[in-house]
Order: C-alpha cells, then sequence, then structure tokens
C-alpha cells in the first residue's frame, strides 16, 4: 500500500539486507571460481535445479504469512508426483503417438494438481474447524501423505513415463529453462496475490493477529483453507518438475527440501510468527542458496557439509532478523 | 470405585491411548493367538527403550512450553562421536565409560540448543530444526559417514547382558535386555525431577505461564537451559544405546526419527502450548506407536500401511483434544 | 510529617519517570504506613501503574529516593522487592492454570528459601495455613485453571500472604467481583490490616474500596493531585480529581420524536451467559447495557456481532433476521463491533493504521479479486481525517499511536463500512481523559446522523454522558431499564451493586 518510500526505506528493509548477500555470495563465487561457476553450463544446471524447492518455500512461506507452517510440503509434493506418475505408467507407453501421450500427460498433471489441492483442504480444515496447530496438523498429514504415496507404491520408484514427461523439467522454453518460469510465473502470482488482492492482505492481517482478524469479521476459516490449499498446490508443482527431472516418482523423494524451504523462507525475511513476508526476499534467499551451493558443490564441498552451512545459515539469519544479541546484552545486567 | 479415578479420568488422553492400545492388542489376540504371549511383550519392550528414552526427553521440552526436533541428531551425533573417541584412544574402554562420554556429548549439544533458546530467545522449532542439520552435517563431514561394525567388545558385552531370557511353552524365544534398566531409570530419575524438585516444578510452571513464572521470580532462562542440556544428555544415552544394542554405530540412523517420538508424546497427552505433559502418558504413547510399528501386520494391515496409521493416530490424538477445546471456548462465549 | 517518613513502610520521595521523552511521573511524594490501607485512585495513563512498577522494582525511577522498611534502595528488582514484603497481585493474578492450588500458593515461598527439592507436604500445609488465615476453603488439589475468577483471586491474595507480604498492591481488585464476593474481600482486607500488613488498592472506580481504606492519593497526568484520609473523599470528588471537571459532559440530544426501530432484539439465550435478552434500538438512539463484570454484559455484544452463538432468540436489523453466530453475517447487516480490549481484539498493532482501517472495507473495493489500492487508500485516509487521528504518518505501525487514536481507527474501520449499528464495548477504556470527552462528542454525533449505537460499560459517567436509555444486567439478565436522563450516578451505582 505504499506509495512513496524514500532511499532510506529501502535500505533498511530485511529484503535489502539479502539483495547484498545474494551479490556478495554470487561475487565471492565468481572470484573463487570464475571459469566453472560463471559457465554457461553451471549457470543453466542451476536454472534447472532450484526452481523445485523454491517452489516449495513459496508454499511455505504463504502458511507462515498466518502464523502457520506447512511442514507436509514433501509429502504432498511426492503424493502428487506418485498419482501421476501411476497415470502415466498405467495409461501410456513410449511407443504412444506424442499427442496421445500429451493427453496423458495434461491429465496426470490435473490429478497431481487435485491432490495438492484436496491435501491443502485437509490440512486447512484441521487448522481452521478442529483447532489442531499447524505443526502437528501437518506433521499428522504429512506422515498420511507420504503414507498413502508408500502404500500405492509399496515403496519403490515408479518409472518409464513417456518422453513428453520431460517437458516440465528439462525443456527450455525460448532458452529458460521451463522450471525456472514455472517458479518466476508462481512467485509473481503469489507476490499479486499477497499485496495486490483482498485475500493476500487478509492473510497478512490474519496473520498479525488471528483474533483481531476475527474481530474484524474475516472469515478466518476461509482464508486458512485457501491458503493451505494454494501451499498444497504449489507443493504438486513442485513435486511434478521433481518428478520429470528424476524420470521418477517415490514416497521419499527430496526429504530435506523440507528443512530447506522452511530456511529460504525466514531467510527471506518471512516472520515465522506471521503477519510480515514478501516474496522478493523469498526470491533473494532462494537465489543466495543456490549460488552458495552450487559453489560449494564446485569447491567440492560435501552434501553434507552443505547440510551443516545451511542449518548454521537459518540460526544466524534468526539471530539478525530478531535482534536477539541485543536481547542477550540485555539479559546479562546484573539488575536481573 | 469412580471416586478412586482422577475427575477428568474420562476425557484424558492417556485413558484414550490406553482403550486404544487395549482395543488393539484384543483385536491382535483374536488375529493371532500368538500375539498374547511374553515374546510379544519382550519384543516390544526392547523397541520402546531407544524411543522411550528420546520421548521422555521430548516431553520435558513440551511441557517447558518449546519444541525440540533436534533430539535424534544429538542421539547419533553423541553414540558415533564417542564410538570414534573410543576406538581411537581406548579401544578396551568399558561400556559404562563409553555411555558417560556420550552423555556429556548430549548434553553439550543440548547446550547449544538451550543457549539459541533460552539466552537469544528464538522460536524453539526454528533453531532445533537448524541444529538438527547442523549436528548432522558436522557429524557426517567431519567425524565420519561409515558404518562402524567392530565396536569396542565393552560395548558388545553390553548388549548380551539379559535381565531374564527362556523360551515359551510354544517354542519362542524371548529376552528382556539390560539397557530396560536404563529406560526405568530415565524414567525414575525424570520423574523424580518433575515431581520433587523445585527444579521440575518450575518447568512446568514456565509451560503454564512464562511471564507469571518471572514475575514470581523463577529463573526463567536457566530452567530453559536446564531443559535443553537435559533433553540432550537423554538423547546421548538413547543413542548410545541403540548403538550397542544393534552392535553398530550407524550416522545414518535415528534422525527421521523425531517426529514419531513427538507423536508418541503428543498422543500421550502433551501439548505444544506447554505445561502439560506426563510420564505416563508419554509411555503409553510411546506404546502405541512402538505396537503400530511393530505389530500393525498382525491385525491384517500391510506394513506400508504404517506411516498412514500413525498420521492418523496423530492427526486423531491431538485433533480429539484440540477439537473439544474449541468447542469449550465457543460454549463459554 | 518527618514522624510520618520514619515509621513508614513504603517511603518515596519525588519520584521522576520518564519514558523516551514523556513524562510519567512527575517528582511524586507517596508513603504507605504500616497496616494501612491506601486507595491509589487515576484514570488510565495517570501514572499510577508506573508507580506500582517502581514500587515493585520492575521499572527502575529516573529520579527520586525509594525506602522500603526504614532502608534506602538505589536500585531495586523485583526480588528485593518481594523480598523486602512488597507483593503485587495483577489484574491476571499471574497464576499458573495448570497447577494446583496448593502450589500456585506455595511456589513463591519455597522458591525464596533456596529449596531444591519440591516438599508437597509443606506446600499444602503453606497453602492450608495461608488459605486458613484468609477463613476460605478451596480444594488445594484443584487446577486453578478449573476455579472460578473470585477463588482465583483469593489464591493470588494467599500466594502474598505465605511470601510473608508486609504490602499488598491490588490491582483493579473488584473489577470481576460480584457484590457479595466484594463484602469478603473487605472482610479480608481488614483482618490483614489488623495483622500489620499494609494494602495498596490500584483503582479508576473506588467506591468499592473506599470504607476499607485510610488514605486515598490521586494522580492525574503523573503527578499527583489530591491526597487525604479516606473520608474526604466520595466517588464524586475522586472523579472531580481524577478527571479535572467538575462539570459532567452534556447529556445526549433526544432521540428524533418518532424515530424507526433498528434493531430488535428478542429473547437471546445462551445457557450459562445470558438469558431472554429483549431490546430494541431506535435509529439515532445510544443504549446503554452496563452491570458488573461476568454479568454477561460481554457475551450478549458478542452475540449482537456473532462472535457468540446463542442457543435461541433472534436479531432483527431493519425488520430483517440477522443469522445468529456469524460475524460475517452481522457485518453485512451492517453491525459493527470495537472490542474492549483493542491490543488483543481490535487492532492489527504491527500493521499500518491505513490499513488497520482499510481492512473492513476490502471487497467494496476490490474487482475479479484485485484491490483498487489507490481507492482504498483514499477512502482510510479520509476516515483518519474525518476522525482526527493525530498521526504524522499513516504508513506508521497502529502500535506508535496512543490509547485514543487507536481507539479512533478501531472506529474508523467500522464508520467506513457506513454501519446502521454500532456495538461499543468499553468505548473509553485505556483512553487519556481528554480523548475520553471527545470520543463521547463522536458517539453523540453519530447517534444524531442516525446510527443505533450500544454503550456497553461499567463507566458510569461516560453511560450518562452517552446514554438515552440504560439497561442494567445481572446474572445474564436485564433486570432494569432506565432513562439515561433522570437516573443519578448514585442511583445507577445502587441498581448495579444491590
Amino acid at each position: 500500500m505504499s506509495t512513496h518510500t524514500s532511499m532510506k526505506d529501502v535500505t533498511a528493509a530485511p529484503e535489502f539486507r539479502l539483495l547484498v548477500i545474494a551479490v556478495f555470495v554470487f561475487g565471492l563465487m565468481s572470484v573463487l571460481s570464475p571459469d566453472r561457476f560463471l559457465s554457461a553450463q553451471n549457470l543453466t544446471s542451476m536454472a534447472f535445479q532450484f526452481p523445485e524447492f523454491a517452489i516449495l518455500a513459496l508454499a511455505m512461506t504463504i502458511a507462515m504469512m498466518t502464523g502457520g507452517i506447512d511442514l507436509s510440503v514433501v509429502g504432498v509434493a511426492n503424493l502428487s508426483a506418485v498419482v501421476a506418475a501411476l497415470i502415466l505408467t498405467q495409461f501410456s507407453d513410449a511407443e504412444m503417438p506424442a499427442s496421445q501421450s500429451a493427453l496423458w500427460l495434461v491429465i496426470a498433471v490435473t490429478a497431481a494438481l487435485c491432490v495438492g489441492a484436496i491435501a491443502g483442504l485437509i490440512n486447512g480444515s484441521l487448522v481452521a474447524f478442529f483447532g489442531l496447530p499447524p505443526i502437528l496438523a501437518t506433521v499428522g498429514s504429512g506422515l498420511v501423505f507420504t503414507g498413502f504415496a508408500v502404500a500405492m507404491t509399496g515403496g519403490s520408484a515408479v518409472m518409464g513415463f513417456p518422453g513428453t514427461v520431460a517437458l516440465i523439467g528439462n525443456a527450455t522454453l525460448l532458452g529458460v529453462p521451463v522450471p525456472l518460469v514455472l517458479f518466476v510465473l508462481l512467485a509473481v502470482l503469489l507476490h499479486l496475490i499477497l499485496t495486490r488482492t483482498a485475500f493476500g492482505l487478509r492473510v497478512t492481517m490474519y496473520g498479525a493477529n488471528p483474533m483481531a482478524a476475527l474481530y474484524a469479521a474475516i472469515d478466518v476459516n476461509r482464508v486458512l483453507l485457501k491458503v493451505y490449499m494454494i501451499a498444497g498446490v504449489f507443493s504438486s508443482i513442485a513435486g511434478l518438475i521433481v518428478m520429470s527431472r528424476a524420470n521418477s516418482a517415490k514416497a521419499d523423494y527430496g526429504s530435506s527440501y523440507l528443512l530447506l524451504s522452511v530456511l529460504i523462507a525466514v531467510l527471506g525475511g518471512v516472520n515465522p510468527y506471521g503477519g510480515y513476508g514478501r516474496v522478493i526476499g523469498v526470491v533473494l534467499a532462494v537465489l543466495s542458496m543456490q549460488f552458495l551451493s552450487s559453489g560449494l558443490n564446485m569447491l567440492q564441498v560435501s552434501n553434507f557439509a552443505r547440510e551443516l552451512i545451511w542449518g548454521a545459515l537459518l540460526i544466524l539469519v534468526m539471530v539478525i532478523n530478531t535482534h536477539a544479541l541485543t536481547a542477550l546484552r540485555g539479559s546479562l545486567k546484573p539488575s536481573k | 470405585m469412580t471416586n478412586l479415578l482422577p475427575k477428568d479420568f474420562w476425557s484424558r488422553n492417556e485413558t484414550l491411548v490406553a482403550g486404544v492400545i487395549i482395543l488393539f492388542c484384543i483385536l491382535a489376540t483374536l488375529s493371532d493367538p500368538r500375539f498374547f504371549s511374553i515374546t510379544t511383550v519382550s519384543d516390544l519392550l526392547r523397541a520402546s527403550i531407544v524411543i522411550g528414552i528420546l520421548a521422555v526427553g521430548a516431553m520435558l521440552v513440551l511441557v517447558s512450553g518449546g519444541i525440540d526436533v533436534s533430539f535424534t541428531a544429538v542421539a547419533v551425533v553423541a553414540m558415533y562421536s564417542s564410538t570414534v573417541l573410543a576406538l581411537a584412544i581406548w579401544p578396551n574402554i568399558p561400556w559404562p565409560m563409553i555411555f558417560v562420554i556420550s552423555v556429556i556429548i548430549g548434553a553439550g549439544l543440548g547446550a547449544i540448543n538451550g543457549f539459541f533458546i533460552a539466552f537469544l530467545g528464538l522460536p524453539t522449532l526454528i533453531v532445533t530444526l537448524g541444529t538438527l542439520s547442523i549436528f548432522r552435517g558436522f557429524l557426517l563431514t567431519f567425524i565420519g559417514s561409515q558404518r562402524i561394525s567392530n565396536l569396542p567388545p565393552s560395548m558388545r558385552d553390553f548388549s548380551r547382558g539379559v535381565l531374564a531370557r527362556g523360551t515359551t511353552e510354544a517354542g519362542n524365544f524371548y529376552s528382556i535386555p539390560w539397557a530396560v534398566l536404563a529406560l526405568v531409570f530415565v524414567i525414575v530419575l525424570t520423574w523424580f525431577i518433575l515431581r520433587k524438585t523445585m527444579l521440575g516444578r518450575s518447568i512446568y510452571a514456565i509451560g503454564g505461564s512464562v511471564e507469571s513464572a518471572r514475575r514470581i521470580g523463577i529463573n526463567v532462562k536457566w530452567t530453559q537451559f536446564f531443559v535443553y542440556v537435559y533433553v540432550g544428555a537423554l538423547a546421548g544415552l538413547a543413542g548410545i544405546i541403540h548403538g550397542a544394542v544393534g552392535r553398530m554405530a550407524d550416522p545414518f540412523s535415528l534422525v527421521g526419527l523425531e517426529l514419531s517420538v513427538i507423536a508418541a508424546v503428543v498422543l500421550g497427552g502433551a501439548r505444544l502450548i506447554g505445561g502439560y505433559g506426563t510420564l505416563t502418558g508419554t509411555m503409553l504413547g510411546v506404546a502405541l506407536i512402538v505396537i503400530v510399528q511393530n505389530s500393525l501386520i498382525v491385525v491384517g494391515i500391510p506394513t506400508t500401511w504404517q506411516s498412514v496409521t500413525i498420521g492418523i493416530l496423530i492427526l486423531l490424538g491431538t485433533g480429539i483434544p484440540a477439537y473439544r477445546a474449541k468447542r469449550t471456548a465457543a460454549q463459554a462465549g | 510529617m518527618s514522624s510520618d517518613h520514619d515509621t513508614a513502610f513504603i517511603d518515596l520521595r519525588a519520584i521522576t519517570k520518564r519514558y523516551a521523552g514523556v513524562t510519567a511521573l512527575d517528582s511524586v511524594d507517596f508513603t504507605v504506613q504500616p497496616g494501612e490501607a491506601v486507595c491509589l485512585a487515576g484514570e488510565n495513563g495517570s501514572g499510577k501503574s508506573t508507580l506500582i512498577k517502581i514500587i515493585s522494582g520492575v521499572e527502575p525511577a529516573t529520579e527520586g529516593t525509594i525506602r522500603i522498611a526504614g532502608q534506602d534502595h538505589p536500585t531495586l528488582n523485583p526480588r528485593i522487592s518481594a523480598a523486602a514484603g512488597v507483593m503485587v497481585i495483577f489484574q491476571d493474578f499471574s497464576l499458573f492454570p495448570n497447577l494446583s492450588v496448593a502450589e500456585n500458593i506455595a511456589f513463591a515461598t519455597q522458591l525464596s528459601t533456596h529449596q531444591r527439592f519440591f516438599r508437597s507436604r509443606s506446600a499444602r500445609k503453606i497453602a492450608g495455613d495461608a488459605l486458613d488465615r484468609i477463613g476460605v476453603q478451596i480444594d488445594l488439589d484443584a487446577r486453578v485453571e478449573s476455579l472460578p475468577v473470585a477463588q482465583k483471586q483469593l489464591v493470588a491474595i494467599c500466594r502474598a500472604l505465605a511470601s510473608k507480604a508486609q504490602l499488598i498492591i491490588m490491582d483493579e481488585p473488584t473489577t470481576a467481583l460480584t457484590d457479595k464476593e466484594v463484602r469478603r474481600l473487605q472482610g479480608i482486607i481488614r483482618m490483614l490490616k489488623e495483622e500489620g500488613v499494609a494494602v495498596i488498592f490500584v483503582s479508576h472506580k473506588l467506591a468499592e474500596v473506599l470504607d476499607v481504606s485510610e488514605k486515598v492519593v490521586v494522580l492525574r497526568n503523573g503527578k499527583k493531585v489530591a491526597e487525604g484520609p479516606a473520608s474526604d473523599f466520595d466517588t464524586q470528588s475522586l472523579t472531580y480529581h481524577m478527571t479535572g471537571r467538575d462539570v459532567p459532559e452534556m447529556p445526549p440530544s433526544d432521540v428524533t420524536a418518532g424515530a424507526q426501530t433498528l434493531m430488535q432484539v428478542q429473547g437471546l439465550t445462551k445457557a450459562g451467559s445470558f438469558a431472554d435478552i429483549d431490546f430494541e434500538l431506535k435509529t439515532g438512539e445510544v443504549l446503554g447495557i452496563t452491570g458488573l463484570l461476568g454479568c454477561g454484559r460481554t457475551s450478549v455484544a458478542k452475540a449482537l456481532f456473532g462472535l457468540v452463538s446463542p442457543d435461541a432468540g433472534s436479531i432483527t436489523v431493519d425488520g430483517k433476521q440477522v443469522p445468529l453466530g456469524d460475524p460475517q453475517a452481522a457485518s453485512l447487516a451492517r453491525i459493527g463491533y470495537v472490542p474492549e480490549d483493542r491490543l488483543t481484539e481490535g487492532l492489527f498493532l504491527s500493521q499500518s493504521i491505513l490499513r488497520n482501517v482499510a481492512v473492513g472495507r476490502l471487497d467494496a473495493h476490490s474487482s475479479a479479486g484485485f484491490l483498487n489500492m489507490q481507492g482504498l487508500t483514499e477512502e482510510a485516509s479520509e476516515w483518519l481525517r474525518r476522525l482526527k487521528v493525530k498521526a504524522p504518518d499513516v504508513e506508521a505501525p497502529v502500535k506508535s499511536l496512543s490509547g485514543g487514536n487507536q481507539q479512533r481507527v478501531a472506529l474508523a474501520r467500522w464508520l467506513s463500512r457506513t454501519p446502521r449499528v454500532l456495538v461499543l464495548n468499553g468505548p473509553s477504556v485505556g483512553v487519556d481523559v481528554g480523548s475520553k470527552a471527545d470520543i463521547h462528542g463522536i458517539i453523540r454525533d453519530l447517534a444524531s446522523q442516525g446510527i443505533g449505537i450500544i454503550v456497553i460499560s461499567d463507566d458510569l459517567p461516560e453511560l450518562l454522558a452517552t446514554c438515552h436509555r440504560i439497561l442494567v444486567m445481572r446474572d445474564g439478565r436485564i433486570i432494569d431499564a432506565l432513562d439515561g436522563k433522570s437516573v443519578t450516578e448514585d442511583d445507577l451505582a445502587q441498581r448495579l451493586a444491590s
């Protein structure tokens, strides 16, 4: 709603800090490993890599905006992918003409998105109508979703898709990787939803003070249902990208993405207690993470070390964002 | 008879969980009479040890009004590092010393959680999600990522020690290992702390109302700090027992179990808002989760449905009280 | 005078407290003798809570000296203050809902002895003794969350006694009590005084505790404006000192003759909260609903706005039925509700002033889901101007505003929806004296524009200054309907308490 923001406001915003971090990490990696980090090949592979977890981070963002959290995003992503994969393997095969397999792909994608929406509806109902704390509701539902994926596949990977499936995860559109296009579209969409729609403003207001939202005649149950449904649909899109890139679907793919999506949302300045968050912050956080992760890869740092660095980053960002150190100084004063 | 029961007996989670367990056992026995045997009990008991110790810790955190998801990482780091340390320095170390080292490492890692939560005031879920990956990442990067199967001999001795063993008339073998004593010890110690010390009562008080606790002079920060250190120590103990009983130090084990453990605790009646949680409830919750994990097949549910079953149990176990609370609030106007 | 200072338990001299440029207390002297009961009166924002925070060591004084029991305390903190025998009973009682009565009473005492171990038997003894001392019986094993409000207060008093309190400070002690409970509290206070325990009552309504008090101190805008024996004060003179105004506000002008019925409430009932609520509201009428806390007035207010679901009854606006228990339906029927607790229910503190108003008009300014930002902003700004909200920057969070301006923001949100009926619960709670009169002015203005207004309040002068009719509630029922013009404050007070 701000129409005029001075330069000072811009530099004071947490998003500006993130921009500095993203540029800094990019610069650092470019200096440390110029020929490899800046190579076209690396830049392209980064553009293929990050959208899947970045989209999960967008799902996490909207849940966190309400002061909740969605710990079922990975479960939803995998269940959606498994459903799509089963449809594809059941009804289509490699010999099928492209037009026919494309039709089945559309059906499978639609089914996956429906799974995401239904899963979100379940999460939303648990939080809104049954009053479960979002953490427990989504931990429980996440287990159920993952469990269904396990039960449907017996725990093994589903593969053998027609070639058209690669369109989602491995193709490019005018030279831009399709996953990246999807991510940009979803990020812009979420940004518009949060800042330009009545619903988005209600989400923010509910996150700032759920009680006051009720007293302001906001239909809080509807807000929650929609929020978790959006998170569910976003998760299922991420699941489809993972499925296409891996050319298979499995109940336990991408389990490290859960932490990563929480990390990116928090790193992006989203307040885990609700009421504040901007998509641009999340996008910058995604970029910083991908530059860092890719750079570390070049420097031959193991996956495990990356996990360590991510965790440390999460806590560091919380310490900075909450001004916790000032609180510490206050608490160590002798008068307490 | 009725006045022997607590007033809220029928509305408690403990009652609900106990009912489900009994129902399950009846169904299981009906479909397979062999289920009702000492072998089953000893199997379930053995499966409960590590989860049980971890659950006691997780309950303490919930009572204090926080949540910890890092304890499995603490357990595995403590187990693996103490084993590596023992093998490197003194392979013939007696097992109690390895246990002590593991507990100390666990407590130290817990102190890191405690520092960020109690003294920096950061949200507990975010901190422990972060330390979960820090601890594990540190372990796998710097300490090792190989399974170790030739443990110090004393750890093997420990795993061989049994309190009771035998063969049932049907010819099934059963044994109850020493490690059960560790669970008993942890329960008794925690019961003592929670019921008989001011510290324990302060943990409940903080969970009930942080502001009131501060006003009457409870040292909130140090109490919270203690909780995370204690949980870390319990995780260290659970970790080393897991390693010893399994006769292998596997750096990839345990992590991933945290949500099932929290589920057990929540099923047992502990609440996320803090202030509520009992050892009885926690143990019943653990029993239910362990039964679901091990014996689902007996009542005809395939093991692939395990995760769905646990998920549904969590949703019911937390949903029913939450829904009831919501209705009561609406009634009160 | 000097002998007073020598024997005093609490002796504060020339206490000044400044917060970021605002002077909350300005050179206040304050003494309390052992066994003395002092009424510390003042409106919200007068500085009385700041004074209490200084005595209890929660906040340091900027200037001045503090003596407790003859000892100077250049630096005070809650622990030193408690060790000296100063116990504060906050309005929320600061109890632990999840612990037993015995533990709640004994906790602080056991903590102060630095014992490591919790002895359940000694806790029960401490608690039992404290309860015996004030002659009350409460189940020691009951969880505090299950107790009624009056018993929670007694538990809090017992906790203070168990900690060897020399001075008990009670914040708004009578707001939640029925008349019978107030009389029991008075008896307990008398007993405590005989034992040499001093008491400070902090309140803006003191009629109930005036006759057990020796001394009255009145603060206004951070200054001590009156001090003297309790017998020199009555409700009227207290109000005068607290508000600085002698003449009551102008009563509202008459409802236009032949005004139409706007809202009709029939047989509204909710088990355990209220029963058979019937009334009628005309256009341009201001209707007061009053009663002690717990009489059901807030539940009725919430039921009018759908926040509480009644079991039976009906509400109509302009002859049309309003679905019950649905805030969205109520707001569609153009009923507005400004809650009592602005900070938790009324406002989105971290959000901008503009958004706090605009949130009421999102639907009106959106097409195909998207908002017309400019229209929304302009309308909200216009309402802020009309209600004279003093804000340097409408993009600043609403928590940066004073209580009076916050209340205007809450009002602006509803007024922007052009309500037919406006339910105001405690419209001037936590608002300074000047703004209070302004808000009353706004209420009268709105009524003259034809809006029907329901004022829920226990602030009697406020009701008299705004209402055409006043309904008195007790135990969930309307027991009296009075004409706002002819009733006097004393009369009203008596009907409330009887």
